[in-house]
């Protein structure tokens, strides 16, 4: 450990992430993990951190943290009108900040979830293979907890001294709107939904709750109705999972979803459109659209090949 | 009671892109767990390219994997071949555990209503409670928190109207027909008839969990004075769970 962050102010909701925990839903322990992953990976590859490196993840604002010492960072994710030392702070490039300095996160402008990638990374003990925070279980990360007031987070020593030039994710970048439609993947417990349940999820959009959180987003908007009783036998679930509880209403299971629920299942949210759903802020309007197996593994691929790309023209470029 | 099947095959379907949910057969019973962890124990050992785990529930096994190393149709062949002249005597035998519980009492203040709900004395419920033997059929909900099966009928009781916002780690509750250990505090909707000293979950463990898919459960009623004792030497980690072989018969 060499640099280290100090939490001057903490924010909502500010954890320690890295890509998540890996190998142990069997034990009843979730991966958890980063809200948005593609912003948490192309914020460590833009400070040259190996991609599942541990990084700061912000939510809406209200979050200053001080630097002890020189740092290359990089913000990525949602725009929560960030500055350093009173200067706007840029985006989705790396730049360096100095002793004493502060970064300010102060309001969600777009989207929720910002990552704050330092070179080096975060170096908080690995638990179970990995640094990611899940709070419920006072798991990983920081004690296990959100960051408080005081805080002194450990970060790691650069894998090359910082650069002058600045790494920049070459446009479009993500685009955090109020409103989104993402792409589902149907079942597995269609027999549990009436047929118009399943074209009401489909056409009608839904907004987020305010009792929404890393675990998942509960939606206001048409009931769906079930042909029986909501409860399954305990059965998985995944990170996107729509389920349904008895009265109807759906929750888009995220971040923090447990290891297995026992709500039946309409649809889950393809892995390259799950960041869509987590980067609406209470009130944003969700759609969801139907698609194929084929399309939506054509989208991960897609997603993956661009941070890929971004990491082969970084090792060009140094 | 639930008609209880076995499947002639598994049945395949998509959880997402990133999952498949492997369907065995229906009901909470004994043949279908034993299919369960033979089809989880066969996707183990296949080692199959892009999976990152298997995950076994009440009917099914669902396989997590990596779409960007294979996709859906080519994992669904491997899974089948893997699956393919399944073999049910390969299940190792599982684990009996003995879980030290202080019934009653400030640990358990659901215990004098549920017993009096059933016509018992709490000596009767804690009595008919310790008789049973519990099959861990799966770990879920929460870090180490096993679903437990076998809870005798005289002991079936609804879950609480109103959820607890919270209840001790190590807490022994009845939720319906199921008896079950909160392994860590957390809100909840058993009732809660005692408490045991014994951690099911520590991560700085591994695996994190004490107990797993095929192991059995047995509570053993202790006075305050044991279960002190056991805390204490938990806390100093001079304490090992009473664990043997448990062969089915």
């Amino acid at each position: 450990m060499t640099g280290a962050l100090e939490v001057v102010r903490p924010g909502p909701f500010t954890t320690v992430q890295d890509p998540g925990r890996f190998g142990y839903l069997r034990y009843g322990v979730p991966p958890s993990g980063p809200m948005d992953p593609f912003a948490l990976e192309a914020g460590n590859l833009l400070v040259a951190n190996p991609r599942d490196a541990a990084a700061l993840e912000v939510a809406l604002g209200a979050c200053i943290l001080r630097f002890r010492e020189e740092a290359e960072v990089a913000l990525t994710g949602a725009d929560l009108e960030a500055s350093l030392e009173g200067e706007p702070a840029p985006r989705w490039e790396s730049f360096a900040v100095h002793p004493g300095q502060s970064l300010a996160f102060t309001r969600a402008r777009r989207g929720v979830w910002a990552y704050l990638a330092v070179a080096g990374g975060i170096l908080v003990d690995p638990v179970l293979g990995s640094r990611a925070t899940y709070t419920r279980a006072r798991l990983g990360g920081l004690g296990g907890r959100t960051l408080a007031r005081g805080d002194v987070v450990p970060t790691g020593t650069p894998a090359a001294p910082p650069s002058k030039a600045r790494a920049r994710l070459e446009g479009p970048h993500p685009v955090y709107a109020r409103d989104a439609e993402v792409r589902v993947i149907l079942g597995p417990d269609l027999d549990r939904f009436t047929e118009e349940a399943v074209a009401v999820l489909l056409s009608e959009p839904y907004r987020v709750d305010p009792r929404s959180d890393r675990m998942g987003y509960r939606l206001d908007g048409p009931s769906l109705r079930l042909r029986r009783g909501a409860d399954i036998r305990t059965d998985a679930v995944t990170r996107g999972t729509v389920q349904v509880s008895s009265d109807g209403r759906p929750i888009v299971l995220l971040a923090d979803r447990p290891a297995t629920g026992g709500y039946a299942r309409i649809a889950t949210v393809i892995a390259a459109d799950v960041w869509k759903v987590a980067q609406l802020p209470t009130g944003g309007r969700l759609s969801f659209l139907s698609v194929g197996i084929e399309e939506a593994q054509a989208e991960a691929g897609r997603a993956e090949a661009r941070l890929e790309a971004l990491e082969a023209s970084l090792r060009r470029g140094s | 009671m639930t008609e209880v099947r076995l499947y002639p095959h598994p049945s395949l379907r998509p959880l997402g892109d990133a999952a498949i949910r492997i369907g065995l057969g229906e009901g909470i019973d004994p043949s279908v767990h034993r299919r369960v962890r033979a089809a989880c124990l066969a996707l183990d050992r296949a080692r199959l390219p892009g999976v990152l785990e298997c995950v076994p529930t009440y009917e099914a096994v669902t396989v997590f994997y990596r779409p960007t190393v294979v996709g859906y149709a080519d994992l669904e062949r491997a899974i089948e071949s893997a699956l393919a002249g399944l073999r049910e005597g390969e299940v190792p035998a599982g684990r009996r555990f003995t879980l030290p519980v202080r019934y009653g009492g400030p640990w358990g203040p659901d215990l004098e209503s549920l017993a009096s709900s059933h016509g018992m004395s709490p000596e009767e419920a804690i009595e008919t409670h310790r008789t049973g033997l519990y099959r861990v059929y799966m770990i879920g909900f929460a870090p180490g928190f096993p679903y437990l099966g076998g809870l005798p009928e005289r002991l079936w009781t609804p879950r609480l109207d109103t959820p607890r916002t919270s209840v001790p780690a190590g807490s022994v509750g009845i939720g319906g027909e199921q008896t079950g250990v909160y392994p860590l505090e957390t809100p909840g909707g058993w009732r809660i008839i005692g408490r045991t000293p014994v951690p099911l979950y520590d991560p700085d463990r591994t695996p994190p969990a004490l107990l797993a898919a095929g192991d059995f459960v047995r509570f053993l009623p202790v006075g305050t004075e044991e279960y002190r004792d056991v805390e204490d030497r938990v806390r100093r980690r001079a304490y090992a769970v009473e664990c043997a072989p448990h062969e089915e018969t």
